[in-house]
């Protein structure tokens, strides 16, 4: 059908097989890509470190890093700049590994990891410890005390995330439809559950409460950023393997169950490790919208659809917006510290735009092209 | 061989879907799958494919029953193309010809797959275009030059040994000519005969009889979920039986090299 003089017009890039070694990875423009978007991080952890209330030079943060600086400038970098940096870097990291594995699982452009219910599900458990838990915290040692809040989000969330799919599996199977639909009705019970909650704070709960639905990194300790950090990089690492899964899904579930793909038990894995890194980054860092929805689209416009591109890319991207995103908030109108969320949507909105029409200038179409179902 | 034994197939409670079918593909046949809309084809297609069904009797491969195989043993034993293949992200032609070549095939051999299968379908030249803005017909050859892949790669693996080395290899292709102009529709026949020749047993649906008559060395005939008849071209393809179940009237002669021409009979103002 073909004359055999057309094979040789396949060039090797676009083969899936050609790019499956690191060693071709490494090399060209995928390379190139992947050296911008490591550099933006760097930058962006730099500056973290280096700009707030007090400006700190790169030899004042490298002699605080070995322990030489003087006692403002370490403590600023130890204490508060460098705990803050690696939460960051943890919640950018969960939240743009989960939404990308829910969007490819799930086959939804939409999909953020709010919409299965994991965000609204951490809300409950939060706002309910700021408005009932005092109660029992004079109960509580003190040392147990802060990480009541993040204890309660994360269980919220993962409660919730279990009753989503617990609705939507029938027989054997999940229907991502009533995933999704289950998701809906879940949030909208989290939603009155909260304003509940909102009804019966005090002032005092209410002001907490409404910023912690806002997300900031600013309560972040060692001790804190440990366990989210460990958390969200052990569950991380689960997403990191499903590249040709998540590639898979693209054809639909029955295709990706004959092309060898164990469709259930992705989906459940997914549905688990997004549901941890979440959940963890939520706790420690309130929910932070938009990190999830546009780092994959980002990475997906940046490296093209291959997962196993798309995954470290969106991580990267993540990382590095929710850096920036702090940064702002951090210096605008200091000491003053707006919430995170609304840098990340100011920053995220407009880039993401761009990199739309960008795009469709140049090649003629949106993100997935003229047919998302093609 | 890959068989089904008096397979019922239900959806719901009321419809039957396939009723008491038995027959199998044996490796080195092309089996082809006849019958009017709604006579069970692609059902019974994907109840051999290893899908879920709910209803009686069994599918076994070399005598053990599907199930008993998990999906990534499965899929280095056969491969399937769909009614209706989707795909929702922008793959490349050649990314997509790869994606269910089995990881276990070094990259390569993985190269190589890719090329020959889109070589097979006639979409070399379009390698490096995106698959989602291709027409309906060539972005069909796509997902069969994927199929292929995987069948390749599966062949790969058993040459290389292991435990996929044993036992046969089959390929289920549902109305891969659909959307395809003649020639295309021509060629992907001439694929799987291909497949064929190299010991797989191919399992296609087809509704172009004349196209099941001439490239298949066994015709099963389908009528409302039951078997109607099984054999050559020539033993199945009898103008009073196909008359009979597509309720229209149909003439089978001989074409000057002795094939089979199965033509209806439509009167000259037939629009009516």
């Amino acid at each position: 059908m073909a004359s055999s003089t057309m094979s040789s017009r396949v060039s090797a890039p676009t083969a899936p097989g050609a790019n499956r070694g690191w060693s071709r990875i490494l090399g060209g423009r995928t390379a190139m890509l992947f050296l911008l978007l490591m550099l933006a991080l760097i930058l962006a952890a730099l500056a973290e470190l280096i700009f707030g209330a007090v400006n700190l030079s790169l030899g004042e943060i490298y002699r605080a890093l070995m322990g030489e600086g003087d006692a403002l400038s370490s403590a600023i970098v130890t204490e508060i700049r460098a705990p803050r940096l690696f939460l960051g870097m943890a919640v950018g990291l969960g939240l743009a590994m989960s939404g990308c594995s829910l969007q490819g699982v799930l086959r939804n452009p939409l999909a953020d990891p709010g919409l299965i219910g994991v965000t609204g599900g951490a809300a409950v458990g939060a706002v309910a410890t700021i408005v009932l838990g005092d109660a029992i915290i004079t109960d509580l040692p003190m040392a147990v005390r802060p990480f009541l809040l993040p204890v309660a989000a994360f269980t919220g969330a993962a409660f919730v995330t279990t009753v989503v799919f617990g609705v939507s599996r029938r027989a054997g199977t999940t229907s991502i439809a009533t995933l999704i639909l289950a998701g809906v009705a879940i949030n909208a019970i989290a939603g009155a559950f909260i304003g509940a909650m909102v009804y019966i704070s005090d002032d005092r709960q209410l002001r907490d409460l409404t910023f912690w639905t806002m997300g900031s990194l600013g309560a972040s300790n060692w001790t804190l950023v440990l366990i989210s950090a460990g958390i969200v990089l052990a569950a991380v690492a689960g997403i990191a393997r499903m590249g040709r899964a998540l590639d898979l899904f693209q054809l639909g579930e029955r295709a990706a169950y004959h092309a060898g793909l164990d469709v259930e038990a992705t989906k459940r894995n997914v549905a688990i490790l997004s549901a941890i890194a979440v959940g963890a980054a939520t706790a420690a860092a309130g929910p932070i919208g938009f990190i999830g929805l546009v780092a994959p689209h980002m990475a997906r416009l940046i490296v093209g659809p291959e997962h196993r591109l798309v995954l470290p890319a969106s991580a990267l991207i993540g990382t590095t917006l929710l850096l920036f995103s702090d940064l702002l908030v951090r210096t605008a109108v200091p000491p003053a510290e707006p919430p995170i969320g609304l840098a990340t949507s100011l920053i995220g909105g407009p880039f993401f735009l761009w990199l739309l029409l960008a795009r469709m200038r140049t090649r003629g179409g949106g993100v997935n092209g003229g047919g998302f179902n093609a | 061989m890959l068989e089904a034994r008096d397979v019922t197939v239900r959806f719901g409670r009321h419809i039957v879907a396939v009723d008491g079918v038995s027959l199998g593909v044996s490796p080195g046949e092309v089996m082809t799958l006849c019958g009017p809309n709604g006579a069970g084809k692609s059902t019974l297609l994907a109840a051999l494919a290893g899908d879920r069904w709910k209803g009686e009797g069994s599918v076994l491969m070399d005598g053990r029953p599907l199930p008993n195989y998990s999906s990534a043993e499965l899929a280095t034993r056969r491969a399937v193309l769909e009614q209706t293949p989707t795909l929702s992200a922008a793959f490349t032609v050649g990314q997509l010809a790869g994606l269910s070549i089995p990881m276990q095939v070094p990259p390569e051999r993985t190269e190589e797959i890719v090329r020959e299968s889109l070589d097979d379908v006639g979409l070399s030249a379009r390698a490096g275009h995106r698959a989602d803005v291709l027409s309906g017909g060539q972005r069909h050859r796509a997902h069969l030059a994927r199929v292929l892949g995987q069948l390749a790669g599966a062949e790969y693996m058993a040459k290389a040994g292991g435990k996929a080395s044993t036992g046969g290899r089959y390929l289920l292709l549902d109305e891969p000519t659909a959307s395809l102009d003649l020639v295309h529709q021509i060629a992907v026949m001439k694929v799987a005969r291909r497949a064929a020749s190299r010991g797989v047993g191919v399992l296609v649906v087809l509704h172009d009889l004349n196209l099941a008559a001439a490239f298949s060395d066994r015709i099963a005939l389908l009528c409302q979920g039951r078997l109607v008849a099984l054999g050559s071209a020539a033993e199945v393809m009898t103008a009073e039986r196909l008359s009979t179940i597509y309720e229209t009237e149909i003439d089978v002669d001989r074409g000057p090299q002795n094939n089979l021409r199965i033509t209806p009979v439509l009167a000259p103002s037939a629009a009516v």
